[in-house]
Order: structure tokens, then sequence, then C-alpha cells
């Protein structure tokens, strides 16, 4: 059983259709990789999966037992306001709130969960710190550590490495793959990072002017990848430069 | 000095003095509490638009010659609460403009209507009263202190059980969402929570000055502390500490209440601002 399928699945904006007709699953324990050009509707489609974006056309369907508050999510960007007083400790406690239904406290369990997840993501040190003072890696690490509070299951991740360097980038990849294998927890993931998202997912959903969805290997086979990879060799000059500084030159060669 | 205290101690002597400082803290307390999530939420002036509608409402009140105007002021105020927090989330019509629309548009209705039938001998003495307040805090009688006491432990009480559900839709409303937290009831509970501290609240200050009993104490926090509930928190013990200190001060010296009482928060303000600049070059320079 699926943990989410999506059949004819059409998301528009204003009536005007934005991605069309698209048709995947995703299993338990899957590592997927949502990658296309900018404005091809990828964060669209994950708020569509949260169910944040209604407009939309098609079968989605949730399975395996899913419920809406089992799934961690971390946004593009969160447009927290410049002033917004909260320590690292109050946010990262926020995202067990989905489990609290009208309990109005958290419980112990949950105050120890978001102490675990601060220690998995390295954060324990900046509990007490402003999250206005944090520097942009450390800001996607309690955002990271909030999703992990939200979810045991299904983690929904868009950009997760936009605007960090690449050692860290690094990093954060490898602690995606650990939450994966380990904590068998399934990741779907949006990236421009082809080199990452082939190397690291199971699955491949590719979105724009071409469709495609299957596994790793046949996404490395299929036409759609070469192609991508010729226009952005060639005309994409802005593309280029962002993989390049996100140090994926030497994963190509 | 002593003899100020004697001063003071005379006037506790009356009920309605007793009776406006009880109800003055109740209200202080229960305004600043929404402060920070109204600032956060860019709602800073919802205050100010809902005050205008209670004051449009009073006036349809008094034209409709009703003898509680509580019982039509406040449903009208709760109700133009919730439409207000419903547009500012329609991105075709942007928050401000709507607040900026209803509240003008009720003030010149109200003012318009008190004008046509007023029977008052003294109009614009009725409207500056409800516009700052003036001294209807001083002629309550018990059974409104009742009310305002009643109102305000219900206010304070939803906001301590709804805190950190607050909190998770404040800051980050999306993810509240996906993470299966029912944001829009929480909303709705924001925009109720705050029509009724309004309408409380144009007792003490009138529905000028209540923006200011709102943000001030949450924005005078903010400078200083860093988290969400050390900012509630504080601002909830300066709202109170600003509001005592300008009521006794407007008993002494016979200055109007509301004034009196925005202009003790704004000195609060700014000594906020010197420490908060103190400490900054205390954590990062010193
Ligand atoms: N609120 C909106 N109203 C109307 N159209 C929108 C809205 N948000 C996005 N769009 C349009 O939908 C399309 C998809 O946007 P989306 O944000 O999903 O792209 P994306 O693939 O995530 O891009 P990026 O790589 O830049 O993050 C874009 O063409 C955009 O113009
Ligand atoms: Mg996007």
């Amino acid at each position: 059983m699926a943990q989410l399928t999506c059949q004819n699945l059409t998301l528009k904006y204003d009536g005007k259709p934005i991605v069309e007709d698209l048709n995947f699953t995703i299993h338990a324990g899957d590592y997927l990789c949502i990658v296309g050009e900018n404005g091809s509707g990828k964060s669209t489609l994950m708020k569509t999966l949260l169910g944040l974006h209604r407009e939309y056309n098609g079968v989605m369907e949730t399975g395996d037992g899913l419920k809406a508050n089992e799934i961690g999510y971390l946004p593009q960007q969160t447009i927290v306001q410049k002033d917004f007083p909260a320590s690292v400790k109050e946010i990262v406690l926020s995202g067990c709130q989905g489990r609290c239904g009208w309990r109005p406290f958290y419980t112990k369990e949950e105050k120890q969960l978001a102490m675990k997840n601060m220690e998995r993501m390295g954060i324990l040190a900046l509990e007490n710190r402003c999250y206005r003072e944090l520097s942009g890696g450390q800001m996607q690490r309690v955002l990271l550590a909030r999703a992990l509070c939200a979810t045991q299951k299904l983690l929904l991740l868009d950009e997760p490495v936009s605007g960090l360097d690449p050692k860290v980038t690094a990093e954060m990849y490898q602690l995606i793959q650990r939450l994966n294998r380990e904590d068998k927890i399934t990741i779907v993931m949006v990236s421009h990072d082809i080199a990452a998202a082939v190397r690291y997912a199971s699955h491949i959903l590719h979105i724009g002017e071409w469709v495609f969805f299957g596994t790793k290997q046949e996404y490395i086979n299929s036409s759609v990848y070469r192609g991508f990879n010729k226009t952005e060799g060639s005309n994409n000059l802005a593309e280029k430069t962002e993989e390049q500084a996100a140090g994926r030159k030497d994963v190509r060669e | 000095m002593s003899e100020m205290i004697t001063i003071i101690v005379g006037y506790l002597q009356y009920p309605f003095v007793r009776y406006a400082l009880i109800v003055g803290v109740l209200i202080a307390l229960c305004s600043s509490l929404l402060g920070v999530t109204l600032v956060l939420k860019r709602f800073s002036f919802i205050g100010d638009g809902l005050s205008h509608v209670a004051f449009g409402a009073i006036a349809i009140a008094s034209v409709l010659n009703l003898s509680n105007e509580m019982i039509f002021v406040l449903p009208a105020t709760v109700f133009c609460a919730i439409l207000l927090l419903r547009t500012g989330k329609n991105t075709k019509i942007q928050g401000d403009a709507a607040i900026a629309m209803i509240s003008v548009g009720a003030l010149a209705v109200g003012y318009l209507l008190m004008h046509l039938f007023s029977t008052s001998s003294n109009l614009s003495g009725d409207v500056c009263s409800t516009l700052f307040g003036s001294t209807s805090i001083l002629t309550l009688t018990q059974g409104e202190v009742w009310l305002c006491t009643i109102l305000s432990v219900i206010v304070a009480g939803m906001f301590l059980l709804f805190y950190h559900k607050i909190f998770a839709v404040t800051f980050d409303e999306d993810f509240a969402k996906a993470s299966g937290t029912n944001a829009g009831a929480y909303n709705l509970l924001i925009a109720v929570i705050i029509a009724v501290i309004i309408v409380l609240a144009m007792n003490l200050v009138g529905s000028l000055l209540i923006s200011a009993l709102v943000i001030f104490p949450a924005l005078s926090a903010m400078r200083v502390f860093q988290s969400f509930r050390s900012v509630t928190i504080c601002s909830a013990i300066l709202s109170v500490c600003c509001a005592l200190i300008g009521m006794l001060v407007s008993i002494v010296a016979g200055t109007p209440v509301g004034s009196t009482i925005v202009a003790v928060d704004i000195v609060a303000f700014l000594v906020f601002c010197l420490v908060g600049n103190i400490k900054y070059h205390v954590t990062f320079r010193g």
C-alpha cells in the first residue's frame, strides 16, 4: 500500500493550470526528489500534497494509515517577520502542535522529543537563542528539527539546502539520508541540485516542460535527464552558476 | 511624596475610584496579551479599526435607544473582527486597506447617525468622550464592573489555554496547517478575543487610543526580550504597571485617564528602547 498516490493531478492558480497530469506514487521508505525549473510548480505541488493549496483536479490519496498530523514540512521560505521574538526551543516544540489536538499544553514526552530532535540537528546549544539572530544554516536546522517533531513517517522538504554553504549542504544531505535510512522516514524533497538528487534519491519526479516519474536509474537513462543537462550547459547560465556555487561540479565529473 | 500617598489613599475611599482601578488593571492585562500576536501578524491597526466599528455600533445603539449598549456593540464588533481577519488572508484586498475602509467608514457613519438622531444637547462632548475615553471609567456601575471582570477573566483564560496554539499559528501558519493544526479556528478565536478586548478597552481609553494600549507594551517588551514567552509575560506586567501609574497620575493631577495611560506607555517604551540598546552593546561589543 502506498503512502501517497496521485493520479492525473493538475495544479492550478486562478483556474490556469500550472502542472498537468502528474502520476506518481510514494511508498513508505522512499526518497523522492522533485526537480524542475524555477516556476515549474514544485512548491505548489508540495503545498497541494499538504492540503495548503486546494485548487487542483485529479486524485490524491493517502494510504498506509498516514494522518495529516504525521507529516513534517520544511517550507521553501518562511517569511518570518524580522522582529519575531521566539527562542529556538519554542519553535522546535511548536512542531509537536499537530499531535496535541485540543490539548492545551505539551506533555513531557513531547518536550523530550523536541530535545532529542534538537540534539539530532546539533542545535542543542542554541536552545535559548533567539531565532532572528541565527544564521541561515542554523535557521534551516531549527526548522528541520521542528519538522521532525511533527512526523515519524513523511517529511516534505522544499529546497532544504538553498542558501547553505557547500559544507553545510553536504552535511544536510547526509542528515536527510540518515533520517531516510535509519529512521525509515519517507522523504519528499524539492531540489535544484540534480547531481545530489541523482546521488541520494531513490525516485525522481521531474516537472516542467517534460514530465517524468520513475526510479533514479530510469531517470538517468531517460532523455529528460540528458535534455535537461544539455539546456543547462548551453544557455541557462544562471542555473549553471547556481549549481556550481552549490558545489555540484565535482560530482558531475 | 507622603502628601501624594495621602491624596491617593483619600481617593481610594470612593468606590468608583476603586472600580476604575480594578477595571483598568484587568483591561490593561487583557489588551497586552494579544499585542505580540497582532504586531507580528501585521495587524497593529486592527485595534483602531475595530474600535471605530465599536464607535459606529454605539451610535446605532443610542439611536435605537438600547438600554444596554454592550448587547449590540459586542456582537457587531466581533462580527467585524472576523470579517477583517478573513479579508486579511485574501490577497486581493490587503489587510491594511480593508481595515482602513471599515474603520473610517464606521467612524463617519457613526458620527453622522449621532448628529442626525442624537437627543443630547452636548453632542461634541459625547463624541469626544467616546473617542478619548474621558471620564466614563470613573462612572462605572457595579454591574459594569462585574461584566468587565468576567469578560477579562474569560479572555485571559482563553489566552492561557490556547497559548501554544496561538504561538504556532502566529509564527508559521502554513506549517501549523500542514502539520494538522486547525489554523482557521484559532485565527477565528484570535479575532473574537481581540474584539472583546477592544469593546472592554473603549471604556478605559476611548476608541482613538486603543491601539496604543494593545501594541505599546508588546513593542516595548520586544525591545528587550527574545522569546515569545518572556515577551508575553513582560508586556502583561508592563501594561498593568503603566495603566496603574497612569490612572493614579490622572486622578491626582486631574488629567484625562486615557491619554495619561498612553503617555506612561510611551515613556516606558522609550526606557525599554534604551535598555534594549544597552543590552545589545553589552552582548555584542563588550
Ligand atoms: N499565489 C500565486 N498566485 C498565482 N500564481 C502563482 C502563485 N504562486 C505561484 N504561482 C505561479 O505558479 C507557478 C509555480 O510556482 P511554484 O512556486 O510552485 O514554482 P517552483 O517550482 O517552486 O519554483 P522555484 O524553483 O522558484 O521555487 C509559477 O509560474 C508562479 O508564477
Ligand atoms: Mg519553490
